[in-house]
């Protein structure tokens, strides 16, 4: 894309949880308006990549850049500020809150109104300010189709339903970079179909930068600009789908496994619950 | 008639201000603001008696729509919130004592002033949670009793301070009467406020930090900065409680503020819903009610003979705790959930399944 700063910049990024080594030396660049995929097998550290460019985790060693300031030491309400928004592996969503304010609270670092304006609601712009959000906030749902279930609880939704929340929640924040754990685990082909979509708008119509991990090897080739395949924390191949794919390293790593984790996926996912 | 059976059926919301109401239906607000008026007219009727639980549910209501924000809002632990009611009724007292600033002045300032040292204490909270808080707001509860023991130009000490009532345009307001028309003025106000807080910013944060603080923190909240702002809140509406306590009474001393009430006040969030601002204040009531209602059946069955009605003013003293537990374990969701329960039921009758 863009040949001028990268949007993100990981640079040897080692990350060990006691002996486990989760990521190791890790490095990569995302342009601005990519689509870049992060595959590998379960456990290969991808998790603990997005964490670590989210602010969850920090790493051991090495650095990332957004935008080319070093953001390590930064916090994740802060880097969210500068523009980067995630949803989670497992599901992370408000669970007494209506899927309204779920969605509401993305707009946080972009609302004015506080604890002194806030309960002055009528008289200090507080309404206003809250109103011309809701707007914008109406439209991702339409976007994302949950305008029927606006004013549903989150925690008493279906899996798939909660995972587009999480989608919308993240897209309120109006991201510059998003970063997708696994958004169509557990999902039929026909709502991995939609989500596919709604990636790509997001990607096209929104102008966001997407780094997205997933296990669906169709989509992953469909949409993708560019792959990264880690293996026990090690990056192993990186560069356009077709030649990840085409690469015997990979095949041997990562594609040998993937064939029988395929049949038993929907199955599998829904039993996940680390985060 | 019609239109509001429409509205309460189905969602037939055209703009987004009408969605975004402290009331969810038209005529749930009217109720409200009905009771409000009722209360208004009916006060100068009132025998005292009444108007005096009426006051104490104010009061304690305020402050316990406080510690409702800390704990069933944003989800932390206090078990110290009597202190800082205690706070507030001798800090009232001694700014209107000691710099002759009007008693209506007093009460909010008071309210800032226990914000302050809320803050202070709440401090441990951007850090510590669960268990190791609950004992960080314990050590609270007994430094400030221990403060209030010994800072003599503060409290006055073990004698206590006086409190002057509230005096408006050279009326004394301190009849039950005039009283009662204070503490309503604050009582709405207050819980106004905190309702507009509840569906703002910061409001949902609070919510947030509660539900899943990790995904909070990557929605742009920031964990420390609410978590302490919580406790200055709860402590603002636990300094107004105690303030307008102290100017009620006309007198205040340290034996009042002890855990024990700050375990009453859990009380009254528990019963009346953590995380419900109306629940508050059925909580509060049911809280003072239980006592005089415990009292009116122990005097009914003094017929008895004296060794039942010992037994019975024991069970008098227990009912409090006894309801907490029972409330804990046959409706850990509070009278406020029970009420949805019951105007569900009406808003589909006949369908009710
Ligand atoms: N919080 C944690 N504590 C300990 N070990 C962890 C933690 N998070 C991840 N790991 C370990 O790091 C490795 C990579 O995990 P993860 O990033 O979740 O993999 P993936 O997302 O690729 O399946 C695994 O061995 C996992 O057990
Ligand atoms: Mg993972």
């Amino acid at each position: 894309m863009s040949e001028s700063t990268p949007i993100i910049d990981v640079r040897d990024v080692t990350l060990t949880f006691g002996g486990v080594r989760a990521l190791v030396d890790v490095s990569f660049q995302v342009g601005a308006g990519e689509i870049y995929s992060i595959i590998g097998p379960n456990g290969a550290g991808k998790t603990s990549m997005l964490n670590c460019i989210s602010g969850r985790y920090s790493p051991n060693q090495g650095s990332i850049l957004f935008r080319g300031r070093d953001i390590t030491p930064l916090r994740p309400n802060d880097r969210c500020t500068l523009g980067m928004g995630r949803t989670f592996q497992n599901l992370a969503l408000f669970s007494h809150m209506t899927v309204l304010d779920n969605i509401m609270v993305g707009r946080h670092h972009l609302l004015k109104n506080n604890f002194l304006t806030g309960p002055l609601y009528w008289f200090s712009g507080a309404q206003k300010e809250e109103l011309a959000h809701r707007r914008e906030v109406e439209d991702i749902i339409d976007f994302l189709e949950i305008s029927h279930i606006r004013k549903a609880v989150a925690g008493t939704l279906s899996y798939g339903l909660r995972k587009r929340v999480e989608l919308a929640r993240a897209v309120a924040l109006k991201p510059d970079l998003i970063l997708l754990d696994e958004p169509m685990a557990g999902m039929n082909l026909e709502e991995k179909e939609d989500m596919a979509r709604y990636v790509i708008d997001l990607n096209e119509e929104w102008g966001m930068t997407v780094i997205m991990i997933e296990h669906d090897m169709g989509v992953v080739m469909d949409i993708s600009h560019r792959v990264m395949v880690l293996d026990f924390g090690k990056k192993i191949a990186e560069g356009l789908p077709a030649e990840v794919m085409a690469d015997p390293y990979v095949k041997k790593a990562y594609l040998g496994e993937e064939i029988e984790e395929d049949g038993t996926t929907g199955k599998k996912e829904a039993e996940v619950t680390e985060i | 008639m019609s239109g509001h059976s429409m509205m309460r059926c189905g969602e037939f919301r055209t703009d987004y201000k009408s969605d975004t109401t402290i009331f969810p239906t038209p005529r749930s607000r009217y109720a409200a603001i009905a009771g409000v008026l009722f209360l208004l007219v009916a006060a100068p009727f009132l025998n005292p008696y009444y108007l005096n639980l009426l006051i104490q549910i104010g009061y304690y209501g305020i402050a316990a729509l406080g510690l409702n924000i800390l704990v069933g809002f944003t989800g932390q632990i206090s078990l110290g919130h009597a202190a800082f009611f205690g706070f507030g009724a001798f800090a009232s007292a001694w700014i209107n004592n000691t710099t002759g600033i009007p008693v209506f002045l007093a009460i909010p300032l008071a309210g800032l002033m226990t914000t302050a040292v809320g803050l202070i204490f709440g401090i441990p909270a951007g850090r510590i949670k669960g268990l190791y808080l609950a004992i960080a707001t314990l050590a609270s509860q007994f430094i400030l009793e221990d403060f209030f023991a010994r800072a003599e130009w503060f409290t006055g000490g073990t004698y206590g301070s006086m409190a002057n009532p509230v005096s408006l345009f050279g009326y004394e307001l301190d009849t039950e009467q005039s009283f009662f028309y204070v503490v309503l003025f604050w009582t709405v106000l207050m819980f106004v406020l905190a309702a507009n807080l509840l569906r703002t910013r910061d409001g949902r944060a609070f919510i947030a930090v509660r539900d899943h603080y990790l995904s909070a923190e990557i929605m742009g909240i920031n964990l420390t900065k609410y978590r302490i702002l919580s406790f200055g809140i709860s402590s603002f509406y636990a300094g107004i409680g105690g303030a307008l306590f102290a100017h009620y009474l006309g007198f205040v001393s340290a034996e009042g503020f002890t855990i024990l009430l700050s375990i009453q006040f859990l009380g009254m969030i528990i019963i009346g819903g953590l995380g419900s601002v109306m629940g508050t204040l059925l909580g509060t009531a049911f809280m003072v009610l239980l006592p005089e209602v415990m009292e009116g059946i122990v005097s009914n069955l003094q017929w008895l003979g004296s060794g039942v009605s010992e037994a019975l003013v024991y069970i008098k003293e227990m009912a409090i705790g006894l309801a907490i537990i029972l409330f804990l374990i046959f409706e850990p969701d509070g009278l406020a959930h029970r009420w949805q329960m019951i105007k569900s039921y009406w808003k589909l009758y006949p369908f009710s399944y």
